[in-house]
């Protein structure tokens, strides 16, 4: 039992130990966009291809929204009147798209790496 | 009202999955829909928690909190599941065994219970915080389309959880000694899906940044935001376009839950068999 719980807390010390190594590093200045009346501005965003970059999101609505796209990878639940940094890995070239999933006929948007 | 209707469908699919596979692996041991209960319970009281919360847990760890709470509930959830199915490997057949022979009550299988119940408490808390700021953000907007959706949320929630039923009964048909194995396998994926979702949680937080370029893609073969591709997601951890730490993730888990299956004694409920041996049968 016992054995088997500290081999448990192993893993999570691992786990940990791997996350806190790694340290961030975002050369840029976050890209700016604000969510109101569920759309998002800008609606398309550039980035630059192969490197990482920060949306910073402005929920400027009442309600909370999640931006949701599974090509970028990232779910981000950013409550209303509040903004979430958002890390944008290194992307290849192309289109991923993006919405707010509390209000996805209208919160659409698109970043595009080139 | 079908937005609403979709959205609440898919999140509780997503949650009672989990709920399934736990059900149908406690199958026979008792107290369990207890411990069931009490993880759904908590699971909602904790989403309602996160939702009313969200502003504030965002902003900890330098805008990074939503995503390393993620990612510490689902490696909590994964250890559980670990933890479980290592557990079953080395006391479930002499469970089944006297549950068969006897019908007295058996203790045993009670031990991973809390366990399992922290997993349904993790499943039900991620996604339900979803559901609970989703339909927060309808009510609070009021208007003549709140009714509808809130119609709609409580067909999703019906149709939900009449899938999860339907994957909990069909389980169930598998014979008891299969039944097992299959729940084993189930677990494995389940917790090796987590601690690769675990480490894309670490990565949009910043705290993991080794390994980030996609192996492959398959969003041509199956979209990840489809129907099919969320229900494999959920199941077995499918990503569209898994990059390398999430993949290392991935089959480190199963490995592991694989080899301490097999390394940690068998059949024995005592723990003087303190030497672990490769194979036993």
């Amino acid at each position: 039992m016992s054995m088997k719980n500290l081999s448990l807390f192993a893993i999570v010390a691992v786990f940990v130990a791997v996350g806190a190594l790694a340290t961030s590093s975002f050369a840029q200045a976050p890209i700016e966009v604000h969510l109101k009346n569920h759309r998002f501005t800008p609606s398309v965003i550039k980035v630059k291809a192969n490197q990482p970059s920060m949306i910073m999101l402005f929920n400027d609505d009442d309600t909370a929204d999640e931006f949701d796209s599974s090509s970028l990878k990232i779910e981000k639940v950013v409550a209303g009147h509040n903004k979430g940094a958002i890390r944008v890995r290194a992307l290849a070239p192309g289109k991923y798209p993006f919405m707010g999933e509390y209000h996805a006929a209208t919160a659409q948007g698109m970043v595009i790496a080139e | 009202m079908i937005s609403a209707l979709i959205i609440v469908f898919r999140e509780v699919i997503e949650a009672g999955l989990i709920v399934g596979i736990v059900l149908a692996a406690t199958a026979g041991v008792p107290h369990r829909s207890r411990a069931v209960s009490l993880g759904v319970g908590a699971g909602v009281l904790g989403a309602c928690l996160v939702a009313a919360f969200a502003g504030e847990l965002a902003g900890l760890f330098q805008g990074s909190g939503q995503e390393l709470f993620n990612a510490t509930i689902l490696l909590l959830a994964v250890c559980m599941l670990t933890w479980h199915n290592v557990w079953m490997a080395s006391h479930g057949r002499e469970m089944a065994r006297e549950l068969k022979a006897a019908g007295h009550k058996v203790k045993t299988g009670e031990r991973t219970l809390l366990a399992l119940s922290v997993v349904v408490g993790v499943a039900v808390l991620r996604e339900g915080s979803e559901v609970v700021l989703f339909l927060y953000g309808i009510a609070a907007q009021g208007g003549t389309s709140a009714s509808g959706m809130v119609v709609g949320g409580g067909l999703g929630l019906l149709a939900g959880a009449a899938v999860s039923a339907l994957m909990y009964f069909g389980l169930l048909t598998i014979p008891a000694g299969k039944l097992f194995q299959v729940t084993s396998g189930l677990i494995t994926f389940l917790a090796a899906g987590m601690a690769a979702q675990a480490v894309i949680f670490l990565q949009n937080g910043g705290w993991l940044e080794y390994f980030t370029a996609t192996v492959w893609d398959t969003s041509w073969l199956i979209k990840e935001d489809s129907i099919t591709g969320r229900l494999l997601h959920t199941l077995v951890g499918y990503s569209e376009a898994p990059n390398g730490a999430q993949l290392i993730a991935y089959i480190a888990t199963i490995l592991l839950i694989v080899i301490l299956m097999r390394i940690v004694p068998q059949g024995g409920s005592s723990r003087s068999t303190a030497a672990p041996k490769p194979h036993n049968a």
